[in-house]
């Protein structure tokens, strides 16, 4: 779709063209936008257990008890796929809830055109 | 050569339906070209991302076809089968911690790149810093973790083939022919469609595999005596004496010693894999911001066929299989169709050797395109021709797709495979030194641009030679695995993850210094916005109607 955008990696812009309202603030990190920061911490935490459950790999390095043969080792990570793959969409859900897309693109367009003449 | 026992001859109707298969793929491909076919055929973002408007689903085939790769699916059983859990197992952890790591990043790499038509990570970085150095380093970084990658999925072939009896003996025209007529035919159809093929070619690799895998892991334990005495198999040989090395062959599970190396090997992996450039090239042709979101959750879906790939290699051991190569030495990388061969039926072996074969095409595919792209972006149009058009770029990205196959073809039919693993294995240490300047620079500026550029250089200096020392216990040679002690703790550890730690603590040192001397940091193209815009962003739409006139359908998708 930006097919033949000029606006790429190479030569930088000349500041201001596209006056960003939060231009000011470019060097912070979490300027931008508003958001619901307990959703978000709650999202952090969904995608922080996986990892420290898998990488806490003495907890989990053992045999029993089995599942239908297999060892407790093989099966307990096989079950991870699943917990993980719910926890990330958790997260999805999460972050949408918290932060929203569209209000976003809006609330920047009319500050956009707002400071054009 | 000496002819090998009956069994391991040409397989004629494997072959016969692996042909036909691949015949099938080859003429996908071509037609790929039409598939949601854009206004702008002459461009990067059309040839080298296929428009960037993929949907969730073709996402999920594109990514799963290039993330879980043919020579994955060989070497990961091999290593069950060779030495056990460590080496073998930890993709199962690797391939699940990877996407609560992708989730973080992934979406602000898609907007700021969105944003401002980036197409490679060394782009951003361009953008970030208006640092042309640190941008270079990033971009050779990816392009040479690539190129030993693309080999290894032509390693992938040569396993099928070599199983099916094909190419093992002969002139080197002969032994060669097979391999070499499926790459001209792969760099043609790539040549043409671009993006395109690999995402079209990915529904039929990934509906074989899951087949291929959900066939062999219900049939399979039950014709070896059911999953008890498989485990019983593996755990008897991992614990017998290897006598070359004069300790057990194996891991069954990770002992309190090889804690580290399961987690770092885990961890390690997990966070170099988004760092390669065709992953980045697969994650920017989704459609929107949260297409590769919505993908961190439904990808694992493969990490559990992988899992149970892995396990197929204890399969093996329970079967007895003998992966002889056509040389008459064992070769563990041929366990896998050795396997698959012995205990199915012919024409299901040649479903299997195609699932793996056609496989290998996807991810070669877009692992040269992404190599392409990062020499077109960060070193012909920054260095060479700045004034490149987009038509000139996407003409210099097609020939130099052509170039890196060759180049791969090269490797791996004069010199040993084993420098190709070797490569592969130096790539993923490398390939984690850009980390900190592509993940971090997406959340923060407080890293400077030039401590960056010195942590990755120390990264890559030291996890290079510590790389180089690990001599293989048995053939006495360099580069002869991934781990090596961690200082300070002892056990062994991922060299990747040791040097990685080493770069992120210069990096940090030399920021703090050179921050308190005021050094400049470079200029910034985009703005905390930036990272959140998605596929409605109005900006995107507003330059280009500035900058071309204006636009025809696009968002559709």
């Amino acid at each position: 779709m930006s097919t033949d955008t000029p606006d790429r990696g190479g030569a930088p812009r000349p500041q201001g063209t596209t006056g960003s309202t939060y231009r000011a603030d470019r060097d912070s990190t979490v300027a931008m936008p508003p958001a619901d920061t307990r959703l978000l911490v709650a999202a952090g935490v969904c995608l922080l257990i996986p990892v420290v459950a898998l990488m806490w790999v003495s907890s989990y390095a053992r045999e029993t008890p089995r599942l239908g043969g297999i060892p407790f080792f093989f099966w307990y990570q096989f079950a991870w796929v699943f917990l993980t793959s719910a926890l990330t969409w958790t997260a999805h859900r999460l972050v949408i809830a918290a932060r929203r897309p569209r209000d976003l693109a809006r609330e920047e367009n009319r500050e956009d055109l707002g400071g054009r003449p | 050569m000496i002819p090998l026992a009956a069994g391991t001859g040409v397989n004629n109707v494997a072959l016969t339906v692996l042909i036909v298969l691949f015949a099938v793929v080859t003429i996908l491909g071509f037609m790929a070209s039409r598939f949601r076919r854009g206004e702008h055929l002459d461009s990067l973002d059309e040839w080298g991302l296929g428009g960037r408007r993929f949907g969730t689903w073709i996402t999920w085939f594109l990514l799963g076809g290039d993330l879980y790769t043919a020579y994955t699916f060989i070497a990961v059983p091999a290593a069950m089968f060779a030495t056990g859990a460590v080496a073998g197992f930890f993709a199962v952890p690797y391939t699940i911690v990877l996407y609560p790591i992708v989730f973080l990043f992934m979406a602000r790499l898609w907007s700021v790149s969105h944003r401002h038509g980036y197409v490679t990570s060394a782009d951003f970085v361009q953008g970030r810093y208006g640092d042309r150095g640190l941008s270079l380093a990033v971009a050779v970084t990816g392009f040479l973790a690539t190129m030993p990658y693309i080999a290894l999925q032509l390693v992938g072939i040569q396993a099928v083939l070599e199983v099916a009896g094909v190419g093992g003996s002969g002139g080197w025209l002969a032994k060669d022919l097979p391999l070499l007529v499926a790459f001209v035919l792969l760099a043609a159809y790539t040549y043409t469609s671009g993006l395109r093929a690999p995402a079209v070619i990915a529904f039929v690799k990934d509906a074989l595999i899951y087949l291929v895998i959900i066939v062999a892991i219900i049939y399979l334990p039950q014709k070896f005596g059911g999953w008890d005495h498989i485990f019983g198999a593996a755990q008897h040989k991992m614990a017998t004496t290897n006598p070359a090395t004069g300790k057990p062959t194996g891991a069954f599970i990770p002992n309190a010693s090889q804690f580290w190396a399961y987690a770092t090997l885990g961890l390690g992996s997990a966070l170099a894999l988004f760092m390669y450039p065709h992953s980045v090239t697969a994650s920017l042709s989704s459609g929107s911001r949260n297409t590769i979101r919505r993908n961190a959750a439904i990808l694992p879906a493969y990490s559990f066929v992988l899992g149970l790939l892995a396990l197929l290699g204890w399969v093996a051991i329970a079967a007895g299989t003998k992966p002889i190569g056509l040389d008459g030495k064992p070769n563990p990388q041929l366990v896998i169709p050795q396997l698959f061969e012995d205990a199915f039926p012919a024409w299901f072996a040649g479903v299997a050797f195609a699932a793996v074969a056609i496989g290998a095409l996807v991810p070669a595919a877009i692992m040269s395109i992404a190599a392409a792209n990062t020499f077109t972006r960060n070193v012909y149009k920054e260095w060479i021709k700045r004034d490149a058009t987009p038509a000139q770029e996407a003409k210099v990205s097609k020939l130099m797709s052509l170039v890196v196959k060759a180049f791969a073809l090269v490797f791996v039919l004069t010199l040993d495979k084993q420098n190709a693993i070797n490569f592969q294995l130096l790539g993923g240490v490398w390939i984690l030194q850009t980390f900190p300047a592509i993940v971090f620079s997406l959340y923060t500026r407080w890293f400077h641009r030039s401590a960056l550029l010195v942590g990755w250089a120390a990264g890559m200096v030291y996890g290079t030679v510590k790389a180089y020392q690990v001599i293989n216990p048995v053939t006495g040679k360099h580069f002869g695995g991934s781990l090596a002690a961690i200082p300070g703790i002892g056990d062994m550890g991922y060299i990747a993850l040791t040097a990685f730690v080493l770069n992120v603590v210069v990096a940090a040192v030399l920021t703090l210094v050179l921050n308190a001397m005021k050094v400049g940091n470079g200029i910034d193209q985009t703005t905390s916005v930036d990272y959140f815009a998605d596929e409605d962003d109005p900006r995107v739409e507003r330059d280009l109607t500035e900058h071309s006139g204006p636009r025809t359908g696009a968002f559709e998708g």
